[in-house]
């Protein structure tokens, strides 16, 4: 568990989780990606969705 | 040890950590590389890599990223071809009909004043689509001349991809459509897409809802032809059921998402693509 940078919402990291997922708050939507640290997972913001992206 | 299969990816979605989990069910070395931390010296020795699975969601890194690396040496899947072919719509097209594969009608036109023409000419509704780009962003159906001069006009103030007008037919169908996934010489899951909200677009990423799709050998048989048609080795075929022509090809995709076709067909995709990669880099 961490909180949102953005409102300080509890985000909980899955079990499972890999450096590089994406992350949403469930109070406020913003979307973090996960970036491995000695200490466990941290959040950075993650990058806006591209004009170029997608399949 | 030796890398046998490295998942080359730009963000993390439910397709790539599955990729991850297969490689562990399988216990072969499969690394994750992140993109965004990738910088190629383009004309040093190859790292050890193994295979890479392309899996960049942005269009333009993995076209670079597949370009530096397959020159380099590495065996990429898909190859630059693919990219290429796949990635943009007009060039898709073409391939599709040289080998004979039905695809909607479509016509390209190079100014507004030749779109126009184009539209009237062939008569509405028309779907303009950008000819690269993805998730249905940017496809609009043209229902008739003062929504096509709107659309067009704003077209031609934008990035000049967007002003080369790729028109389609809108194909009477089905409210649906069908994304078969492709692994090698055989279709090993198909679904049915169908839009969540009663719009006509389909697209996942718009709420379509996903439904298993039964392979019959007509389609298989189609969908083999079109990922050759653009080189392919994992692809993503879309195709739709015309009520004229039957089976139409409308788009390909080299580096297809697949969470839902798992979901509803459960079939172990990445497990097979994970399979694949390795055979291919014997």
């Amino acid at each position: 568990m961490t909180n949102c940078p953005e409102c300080d919402a509890n985000i909980s990291i899955p079990s499972d989780a890999v450096e590089g997922e994406i992350v949403t708050c469930p109070d406020c939507g913003a979307s973090y990606e996960l970036v491995k640290t000695a200490e466990g997972f941290t959040l950075k913001p993650a990058q806006t969705v591209g004009e170029d992206w997608g399949q | 040890m030796t890398t046998a299969v490295t998942v080359l990816y730009d963000t993390i979605r439910w397709e790539e950590k599955a990729l991850l989990e297969a490689g562990k069910k399988k216990n072969i070395d499969l690394q994750m590389l992140d993109c965004k931390k990738l910088s190629l010296d383009l004309d040093s020795e190859v790292k050890d890599y193994g295979t890479i699975l392309q899996r960049c969601v942005s269009y333009y890194r993995n076209l670079h990223s597949t370009a530096g690396l397959e020159g380099m040496g590495v065996n990429v899947i898909n190859c630059l071809n693919t990219g290429i072919f796949a990635g943009n719509k007009l060039f898709t097209h073409m391939l599709l009909k040289k080998q004979k594969i039905s695809t909607p009608f479509a016509t390209v036109s190079f100014s507004k004043e030749a779109a126009l023409e184009s539209l009237e000419k062939h008569g509405y509704p028309q779907i303009i689509k950008p000819t690269i780009g993805s998730w249905g962003r940017m496809v609009s159906k043209i229902n008739d001349t003062d929504s096509a001069e709107g659309i067009i006009e704003s077209r031609e103030k934008m990035y000049p991809i967007y002003q080369i007008h790729y028109l389609e037919e809108f194909v009477q169908r089905p409210p649906r459509d069908i994304r078969a996934i492709v692994v090698g010489d055989k279709v090993v899951a198909a679904i049915y897409r169908s839009s969540g909200n009663g719009s006509w677009k389909t697209n996942m990423a718009l709420g379509g809802v996903a439904e298993k799709c039964a392979v019959s050998n007509e389609m298989e048989d189609i969908c083999i032809k079109a990922k050759n048609a653009v080189q392919g080795q994992i692809v993503g075929v879309d195709l739709m059921e015309s009520k004229d022509k039957g089976l139409v090809v409308h788009e390909i995709n080299n580096t297809t998402e697949f969470k839902n076709t798992v979901r509803v067909c459960e079939v172990d995709i990445p497990s097979l693509m994970i399979d694949y990669a390795v055979e291919s880099s014997k």
